[in-house]
């Protein structure tokens, strides 16, 4: 299993969308490091036979009733929103140039 | 009116039915307490002052007018500041969230308002929960009542010392590795993680989906049941919640019986690692549930030594999955860098200065554990692990009615001590987690003090899925046979903290 360095930390950064400077990338691949260190294990202990457990108490199909709700009003929804305009969330550009 | 803040809620609950104390002097009294000391202690990130004492004169009129009412009724509770609310801010223990207010409460809240308790207001936290020390807040540590220099445990630290402190008689807290039970045993209180999906997460800001629980944190086994039976029961809100009755928690709590029980001692929670004070409080609980006519088994899980490791793969997956909305965009912090920046960038900057360090740990942990490739090594391998310590629980039932440990390995650390080295932090939740990971409810109570250094130890009583009653009816006997022991509830010999007439600062 690959090594988590400061080059994997910096791509899952990236991934991640967060921002990170150098001291920070260097400090966080020490740490992870450490830490997937001593997690490695767990890929050796079960074996093929084993099923995995996704979820603590097995349930399935889990629907409601197909009748309408009480849902968030529009302006409740942007209640929160940091910008907003004629009823929706309003970003920057979504690609470079725009 | 002091003496008012020193009652459980069952005995509030009383003096209030029979009128002898009304729910505004109840609720006066938990806030001026707040005053008092939550400068030296920092439980709360926002107190609830104009709309506690509203719903507490609300219930006055009400019992005034012989209004049938929830026994309940006019009982002050704090909400762990993961648990959304309307009207007052959440934050998560983020600055990602400041001053954010929800549109919306929580199931749990709801219930709460149904049986109108009146909310003091919203407990400090390890930043969305992430912590075992809740020094990972925006908003600085909470300290412990217990010793002002040491954690109060986390992530619900603000919870457990909020009502170790008799800032408030309950509150809410979430447990996802032991949030609600390792504060509680640093602290000298109770705390119950329930079964998973026995009380609605609706409305729980979500770390871990398939391991966070919200329940209860009080000074007593019985406010704890008392408190479940409010908040627990299916909602269709939430599509992981048990459609199973509540059950009778507070009937067992007040039953109490552990006659011929069998009691499992498990093997691998115990010994190296775990504090020398911490052992002989726990053998001593052995020997007095031995007297009081339980047979004590000892049963083994060999499987349990995986389960901080699986933990650790599993819980910053869904972590990683579940922070992906604080992107700048719908709610909350947003961050634009200089220029005419693109969505990409803001999302970049507004997630780095929004999180702290160990969220943006745990979040680059679970990408990694989740990217092509590692997937099946990490995330897979541990959802393998996680049936195998389902297994081990189940084996161990087959000997045991519950099972018992101690709930932390030691007593609270020192403020600062394990900041520095996150794998000794995450040592703190090895034996809560495989609760976790199986769905199965715990318990934790005090157990006494340490002789090392003074302070509190907790016992962890652990039940099989849905069979949380068992937890209220053993913890019940135990409590009761300490406090006899201890002439008194352990909290009783905490240090006085000095009452200051900082009122209203927050």
């Amino acid at each position: 299993m690959a090594e988590i360095n400061r080059d994997e930390v910096a791509h899952l950064a990236r991934l991640a969308h967060i921002d990170m400077t150098d001291d920070e990338l260097g400090r966080m691949a020490g740490e992870l490091a450490v830490i997937v260190d001593s997690i490695r294990s767990i890929s050796e202990v079960a074996g093929d036979d084993v099923p995995a457990t996704s979820h603590p108490i097995p349930l399935s199909n889990v629907f409601r009733d197909d009748v309408v709700g009480q849902t968030l009003t529009n302006e409740e929804a942007l209640l929160g929103a940091p910008d907003d305009a004629d009823g929706r969330f309003r970003v920057p550009a979504i690609l470079d140039g725009e | 009116m002091t003496d008012l803040i020193h009652l459980s809620a069952d005995a509030l609950a009383q003096k209030l039915a029979s009128k002898e104390v009304s729910a505004v002097e109840v609720t006066r009294a938990h806030l001026d307490r707040i005053g008092a000391v939550d400068g030296a202690i920092n439980a709360f990130l926002h107190v609830n002052t104009d709309e506690a004492l509203l719903v507490a004169a609300g219930v006055d009129r009400a019992r005034a007018d012989d209004e049938a009412l929830h026994p309940l009724a006019g009982v002050p509770i704090a909400v762990k500041d993961l648990i959304v609310t309307r009207g007052q801010p959440t934050t998560a223990g983020s600055r990602m969230l400041e001053g954010w207010q929800s549109p919306y409460d929580a199931t749990v809240v709801r219930k709460l308002r149904a049986a109108r308790m009146p909310i003091l207001g919203k407990t400090n936290l390890d930043e969305f929960a992430m912590g075992s020390s809740t020094e990972h807040s925006a908003y600085g540590p909470t300290r412990n009542p217990w010793d002002l220099d040491r954690i109060p445990g986390g992530s619900g630290g603000g919870s457990a010392a909020a009502v170790a402190a008799f800032e408030a008689p309950l509150a809410l807290g979430t447990d996802t590795g032991g949030s609600i039970r390792q504060p509680g045993a640093v602290t000298g209180t109770v705390g119950v993680k329930p079964t998973y999906g026995g009380v609605s997460r609706y409305g729980a800001i979500a770390m871990a989906s398939s391991l966070d629980q919200i329940g209860p944190v009080s000074r007593t086994v019985l406010d704890s049941a008392l408190l479940h039976e409010v908040i627990g029961g299916h909602d269709p809100q939430d599509s992981t919640s048990l459609t199973d009755p509540v059950g009778a928690l507070v009937e067992a709590a007040r039953r109490g019986e552990v006659e011929g029980m069998r009691i499992g001692v498990i093997r691998e929670l115990q010994g190296e690692g775990y504090q020398a004070g911490v052992l002989a409080r726990f053998h001593e609980s052995l020997d007095l549930l031995r007297s009081a006519g339980a047979e004590i088994v000892e049963v083994s899980c060999p499987n349990f030594r995986y389960a901080l490791g699986a933990y650790y793969l599993i819980m910053p997956s869904e972590a990683s999955s579940n922070l992906a909305k604080y992107d700048g965009v719908r709610f909350g912090l947003r961050v634009v860098p200089d220029g005419a920046p693109t969505i990409e960038r803001v999302m970049g900057a507004t997630r780095a200065a929004g999180f702290g360090d160990e969220v943006k740990r745990r979040i680059i942990l679970g990408t990694y554990a989740l990217s092509a490739g590692y997937y099946d090594a990490y995330y897979g391998s541990a959802q393998q692990v996680r049936t195998l310590i389902q297994r081990d629980f189940a084996a161990a039932f087959e000997q045991a009615d519950v099972l018992i440990s101690p709930t932390a390995p030691t007593t609270a650390f020192r403020l600062g001590e394990k900041l520095g080295d996150p794998l000794a932090m995450y040592l703190n939740d090895v034996a809560t987690i495989p609760a976790n990971l199986a769905g199965v409810p715990g318990l934790s109570l005090p157990g006494g003090l340490a002789d090392e250094d003074g302070l509190p130890v907790g016992v962890q009583l652990l039940a099989p899925a849905r069979q949380d009653a068992r937890l209220y009816r053993v913890g019940a006997v135990l409590e009761a046979l300490l406090e006899e022991t201890w002439g008194g509830p352990l909290l009783a010999r905490a240090p006085h903290i000095e009452e200051t007439t900082e009122v209203g600062s927050r």
